[in-house]
C-alpha cells in the first residue's frame, strides 16, 4: 500500500480549517496567508498527482480501501481519467476564491475562510469517493457550507436564495439515497467498481436512473429546475458564486458520466431522448432569457445554465467527440465562468452595482480590466482560439453523429451566446460613460490582476493546446463508451 | 429456585428510591444530597445491568432479562443521567430544586424498567402506569407557573384515557386468548382471531400515545412547552425509548403471528407522524413547541424501522433512537443556555444573530439541527440511513421515499433556526453561561454527532445482537 495521496488531498483543507479555528488569531493577513497556504499546497499536490497518473491506464488508479459500516459498506477512493482533472480545478479554483477576498471587504472573514476550506474537503471527496454511499455523503455535506457562504456573506434576498438552494438540492439528492439503497439491495454492495462488473438487471435500471437524474438535473441544473441558480449566484459573495459556477456544478456532470451512463447503460439510452430535449430547452430558452437581464451574475447565471445543456447534451450523445467535448465544456466553463463571475466581482466591489445599465465606457477608465473581461466574453461565446471553443465544436461533433435536427438546434444557442455576451460586453465595457462614477475607478489592483491573468492565459493556452486534458481523460472515456455499447449489444442480443 | 439475579437492578433502584425519600423526609434542604445519591445509586443500577448483560431468563413467567432488556435499560439509565445532570443549573435556577425531584424521576425509571422487561400483560401495564403517574406529577411541578399546572392537568386526562384503552385491550387480550402471558398468548394467536385484532389495536393506541405518534400526539406540544425545559427534555427522551422497547417486544412476541394485521397500522401512524411532525412545526415560533413537533416526525422514522416487522428493522429503529436522544440532550442542552437578563427564554426570535457573540453555542446548534434534519456527515443521518436501509430491505418503497420526502419538508424549519442564528441581525444578548454541566452535556452530544461518520457501525453489531 503506497502513501494515500488522495486522503491526504481531501484532508489537507479540512485540517487548514482546524488550525485556523484553533489559531484564534485576530489578524486577517495571517488567517488569509494559513488558508492560502493550505489551499496552494493542496494544487500543488493534485499537479503532482496528475503527474503521477498514468494515463495509459484506463482503471482506477491511487486506490485507497478501508473498512466503514461493519464490512458492508467500505470507505472507498480512487481515480481515474475523468474524475482527476476536476480534483485538480477544485483545488487550482479554492486559492482564487481566497485570493479574491484579500481585495473585496468581507466581514467576518475567518468563518467564511473556513467554510471555504471545508467545502473545498467535500469537492473533493465528491470526486474521490468510489462508493455510491460515501459519495453521497460528500455531495449532500457540501450544502452546508455552501448554505452558510450564501446565507450569511449574501446579497439582500440571500435568505430565499439560500433556502432554494438548500431545499431543491436536497429534494433531488434523497431520491437519489433511495436508488443507492435500493441497488445495494439489488447487488449486494455499493463499491461502484463492482457494481460496473455485476451490472444491474435491467428491469431496474429505468427507475433508479430517473432518482438518480433528480438529483443531477437539479444540481445541473437542467430546465426546468434551474431556477435556483440565478437567485443562489446573485445573492452569493463573489467567492460564493465562483465556487457554485466552477465545481458545485460539474459534479452533476461528473455523476451523469461515472454513475449514469456507467451503471445504467440501458436506463441512460432510454432516458436520451429526455435528456436531449431538456438540453436543447435550456440551451435556446436559458440564452433568450439570458439576453434580457439587467444584472450581470443573473446573466452569466443563465448562460451558465445554456452551457450546462451543452454538456448534458454531449455526454448523452455516446459519441467519444461528444463525452469528450463535454468533459472540455465542463473544465473550461468552470474557468470561464469563474473568471466572468470574478469580473463582476471586480466592477461591483468599486461600484456597488451589478447592474448593467449603470454601467457603460469603463474601457476608458478600467483598459486592463475590460482586456481580461473581453477575453473571457470571447471564451464564453465560443470564439476560436479560447477553451470554450473547444468544448462546444466536439459536442456539436458528437450531436451531427446522432441527428442533424439536434445539433442544428443546438447550434442556434451557439449563435445566441454570441449575442449576449456581446451585447453585455457592448453596454458594460464599450459605449458611452452613462454613470460619472466610473471615471472615478480605479484600475485592477495587483491580486486582481494576477488571479484574472493565470485565468485568461489557461483558457487561451488550452483553447490552442487541448492535448494535456484530452489525452487524460480520453482512454477513460474510451473504456466507458466501450463498455456502454458492449452492455447494449448484449442485451439487444439477447432480446433477438 | 427463584433466580432473584436478573431483578436485582430494579430492587436496588427501588431500595435506593426508598432511602432517597426517607432522607429527604428527614432532613431538611436535602435537594442536593438526593440528587447526589440520585446519581449515585443511576450508576449502581446501570453497574448491576451490566453485570446482567449477558443473561436471557424469564423470572416467574412474567419478568424478562434478556439483552434487549438490558440494552435499553442502559440507554434509559444513560439519557436520565444525562438529563438530571445537565439540568441542574436550570432547576435551581427556577427553583423548583425540591427533593421529589430526581425521586419521582427515579420512580418513572423503575416503572420504564418492568415496561421494557415485562413478559406479562400485569406487569407491563403495572410498570407503564408507575412511570405515567410519576410523569404527570413531573410535569406540572412548577406548580406556581399556570402553564406548567395546565400541562400536568392535560397529560393526565388524556395519558388516563389512553390508559384505559391499553388496559381494555390488555382484557380483550386476555378474554380470547385465556392468558396474560406474552409466550403463551403469541402461541395461541392467529390472524382468524377478530378479538385479538381487536385488542391489538387498542394497545397499540395506548403505545402510540405513549410515544406521541399521530394521531395519538395532540398533548405533546402543550405538555412540551407548558412543562419546565428539564422536564420536557426527559420528556423527549427517556419514555420515548421505554415506548419503542416495549412496542417491539409486543410486535415481536405476543403479536408475532398478525403482523400483516399491524404492520398496515404502524405504517399508517409512521407515515402521519413523519408529515405532521414536518408541515406542523413550520409555524412554530416557541423552540420547545417546535421540538414536540420535531420529535413527533423522529418518532415516525423510528416507526417506520418497526413497520418493517424484520429484525433488522427493530436494530435500526434502535439505533434511530440511541442517536435521537444524543441528539436531543444536546439540543435541549442549548435551550438551558437560552437565557437573557437572567430569564429563561423560549422564542425562536430570541436567537437572532447570537453567532456574533456566542460562535461557540451558535456552531452548537448548527451541529445539532443539521444532524436533526438528517443532512450527512452528521449523526443524524446515520440514523435515517439505517432505517431506510432496513425499510428498502423489506421492499416498501412508497414508505421510505415519502420519509424521505418529510425530511426535506422537515429541513425547512430546522433551516429557519439556523436562519434566524446565522443569517438575522443581532438584536439581543444571551448571557453568557458557564454552567458545567450544560456546556459538557453539549460538547459531548456535538462531539459523538461530529465524529459519528468515523466509526459509523459503533452500534450496529451491538445493537443487531439483540434480537437473535
Amino acid at each position: 500500500m503506497s502513501y494515500p495521496i488522495l486522503s491526504s488531498i481531501i484532508l489537507i483543507p479540512l485540517l487548514g480549517a482546524l488550525f485556523i479555528i484553533i489559531s484564534r488569531s485576530k489578524n486577517i493577513n495571517s488567517t488569509i496567508s494559513i488558508a492560502l497556504f493550505t489551499s496552494l499546497v493542496n494544487f500543488l499536490l493534485c499537479l503532482f498527482l496528475w503527474h503521477l497518473f498514468d494515463e495509459t491506464n484506463a482503471e482506477f488508479q491511487f486506490l485507497e480501501e478501508k473498512n466503514w459500516i461493519n464490512g458492508f459498506i467500505k470507505f472507498k477512493l480512487g481515480i481515474d481519467g475523468i474524475s482527476i482533472l476536476f480534483i485538480v480545478l477544485t483545488a487550482f479554483i479554492t486559492p482564487i476564491c481566497i485570493i479574491s477576498c484579500i481585495s473585496s471587504v468581507i466581514t467576518r472573514l475567518k468563518e467564511f475562510l473556513i467554510s471555504i476550506l471545508i467545502l473545498e474537503t467535500f469537492m473533493i471527496g465528491v470526486f474521490c469517493s468510489l462508493d455510491l454511499v460515501i459519495f453521497y455523503l460528500f455531495f449532500e455535506a457540501g450544502l452546508i457550507p455552501m448554505f452558510l457562504i450564501i446565507g450569511v456573506w449574501g446579497g439582500p434576498r440571500r435568505v430565499y436564495s439560500a433556502f432554494k438552494f438548500f431545499l431543491y438540492t436536497l429534494l433531488g439528492s434523497v431520491l437519489m439515497l433511495v436508488a443507492i439503497i435500493a441497488i445495494y439491495w439489488i447487488t449486494g454492495t455499493t463499491d461502484v467498481t463492482q457494481i460496473y462488473e455485476i451490472k444491474i438487471p435491467k428491469e431496474y435500471q429505468n427507475l433508479l436512473w430517473l432518482a438518480f437524474f433528480s438529483s443531477f438535473a437539479v444540481k445541473m441544473p437542467m430546465w426546468p429546475v434551474h431556477t435556483w441558480l440565478p437567485d443562489a449566484h446573485v445573492e452569493a459573495p463573489t467567492a460564493g458564486s465562483v465556487i457554485l459556477a466552477a465545481i458545485l456544478l460539474k459534479m452533476a456532470g461528473y455523476g451523469f458520466i461515472r454513475f449514469s451512463i456507467g451503471m445504467f447503460p440501458y436506463g441512460s439510452a432510454y432516458f436520451t431522448p429526455l435528456i436531449f430535449i431538456l438540453s436543447i430547452i435550456a440551451i435556446i430558452y436559458t440564452s433568450l432569457v439570458a439576453l434580457m437581464q439587467d444584472d450581470m451574475k443573473k446573466l452569466i447565471a443563465y448562460s451558465s445554465v445554456g452551457h450546462m445543456g451543452f454538456v448534458t447534451l454531449g455526454i448523452f450523445t455516446f459519441t467519444q467527440q461528444g463525452i469528450e467535448g463535454s468533459m472540455f465544456q465542463m473544465l473550461s466553463h468552470g474557468l470561464v465562468s469563474a473568471a466572468l463571475f470574478l469580473c463582476v466581482g471586480v466592477l461591483y466591489d468599486r461600484m456597488r452595482s451589478r447592474k448593467i445599465s449603470d454601467y457603460g465606457g469603463v474601457v476608458n477608465y478600467l483598459p486592463k480590466f475590460s482586456l481580461l473581461f473581453i477575453v473571457f466574453a470571447l471564451s464564453a461565446l465560443g470564439l476560436p482560439g479560447t477553451s470554450g471553443f473547444i468544448g462546444e465544436f466536439l459536442v456539436l461533433v458528437g450531436a451531427f453523429k446522432k441527428s442533424f435536427i439536434l445539433a442544428i438546434l443546438a447550434s442556434i444557442g451557439v449563435i445566441l451566446a454570441a449575442a449576449y455576451m456581446l451585447w453585455l460586453s457592448k453596454r458594460v465595457i464599450f459605449g458611452e460613460t452613462r454613470n460619472s462614477n466610473i471615471k472615478s475607478l480605479k484600475d485592477i489592483n495587483m491580486s486582481e490582476g494576477v488571479v484574472l491573468s493565470i485565468l485568461v492565459f489557461m483558457t487561451i493556452f488550452f483553447g490552442f493546446y487541448p492535448e494535456p486534458l484530452i489525452n487524460t481523460f480520453s482512454l477513460s472515456v474510451d473504456n466507458l463508451i466501450e463498455n456502454y455499447n458492449n452492455e447494449l449489444d448484449l442485451k439487444s442480443l439477447a432480446q433477438n | 429456585m427463584i433466580n432473584l439475579n436478573i431483578i436485582a437492578p430494579e430492587i436496588f433502584l427501588f431500595l435506593s428510591i426508598a432511602t432517597l425519600l426517607m432522607i429527604g423526609v428527614f432532613k431538611q434542604n436535602s435537594y442536593s444530597l438526593v440528587l447526589n445519591l440520585s446519581f449515585l445509586s443511576l450508576i449502581g443500577t446501570g453497574f448491576l445491568i451490566f453485570l446482567n448483560f449477558g443473561i436471557n431468563e424469564i423470572l416467574l413467567e412474567s419478568f424478562i432479562s434478556d439483552p434487549l432488556s438490558s440494552f435499553s435499560k442502559i440507554l434509559i439509565l444513560l439519557s436520565c443521567l444525562f438529563v438530571l445532570f445537565s439540568s441542574q443549573r436550570f432547576v435551581k435556577d427556577k427553583s423548583i430544586s425540591k427533593f421529589e425531584y430526581p425521586i419521582i424521576i427515579l420512580l418513572s425509571v423503575l416503572g420504564m424498567f418492568f415496561m421494557v422487561s415485562s413478559n406479562d400483560l400485569i406487569l407491563f401495564y403495572l410498570g407503564l402506569e408507575l412511570q405515567s403517574l410519576s410523569l404527570y406529577i413531573l410535569a406540572s411541578f412548577d406548580r406556581k407557573n399556570i402553564k406548567s399546572a395546565e400541562s400536568g392537568i392535560k397529560y393526565f386526562v388524556l395519558s388516563a384515557l389512553s390508559s384505559g384503552l391499553l388496559l381494555y385491550g390488555c382484557s380483550l387480550l386476555y378474554g380470547f386468548t385465556g392468558s396474560t402471558n406474552f409466550e403463551l398468548i403469541k402461541n395461541s394467536l392467529n390472524s382468524g382471531n377478530i378479538g385479538a385484532v381487536f385488542a391489538m389495536v387498542f394497545i397499540l393506541v395506548g403505545l402510540a400515545f405513549k410515544i406521541s405518534a399521530v394521531p395519538f400526539h395532540m398533548w405533546t406540544p402543550d405538555v412540551y412547552e407548558g412543562a419546565p425545559t428539564s422536564i420536557t427534555s426527559f420528556f423527549a427522551i427517556v419514555p420515548k425509548v421505554a415506548g419503542l422497547v416495549a412496542l417491539i417486544r409486543f410486535m415481536d412476541s405476543p403479536f408475532k403471528n398478525i403482523l400483516e394485521e399491524w404492520q398496515i397500522i404502524i405504517i399508517f401512524i409512521s407515515v402521519a407522524s413523519m408529515i405532521l411532525g414536518a408541515v406542523a412545526a413550520i409555524g412554530q415560533k416557541n423552540i420547545k413547541r417546535l421540538m414536540a413537533y420535531s420529535s413527533i416526525g423522529h418518532i415516525g422514522y423510528i416507526l417506520a424501522g418497526v413497520a418493517t416487522g424484520t429484525n433488522s428493522g427493530y436494530s435500526s429503529s434502535l439505533i434511530y433512537m440511541s442517536i435521537y436522544a444524543v441528539m436531543n440532550l444536546g439540543a435541549f442542552s442549548c435551550i438551558y443556555l437560552m437565557k437573557k437578563n437572567g430569564e429563561y427564554v423560549e422564542e425562536i426570535s430570541d436567537l437572532s444573530g447570537i453567532s456574533k457573540d456566542r460562535p461557540v453555542l451558535a456552531i452548537s446548534f448548527l451541529i445539532i439541527f443539521f444532524s436533526l434534519a438528517g443532512i450527512p456527515p452528521l449523526g443524524g443521518f446515520f440514523a435515517k440511513f439505517y432505517v431506510f436501509m432496513s425499510v428498502i430491505e423489506s421492499k416498501m418503497y412508497v414508505l421510505a421515499t415519502i420519509g424521505l420526502l418529510t425530511t426535506v419538508i422537515s429541513a425547512f424549519y430546522y433551516l429557519k433556526i439556523i436562519k434566524t442564528i446565522y443569517f438575522d441581525d443581532n438584536k439581543f444578548k444571551l448571557d453568557d453561561s458557564r454552567s458545567l454541566s450544560v456546556n459538557g452535556t453539549l460538547f459531548m452530544s456535538c462531539f459523538i454527532l461530529l465524529t459519528f461518520f468515523l466509526y459509523p457501525s459503533i452500534l450496529n453489531s451491538l445493537i443487531y445482537n439483540l434480537f437473535g
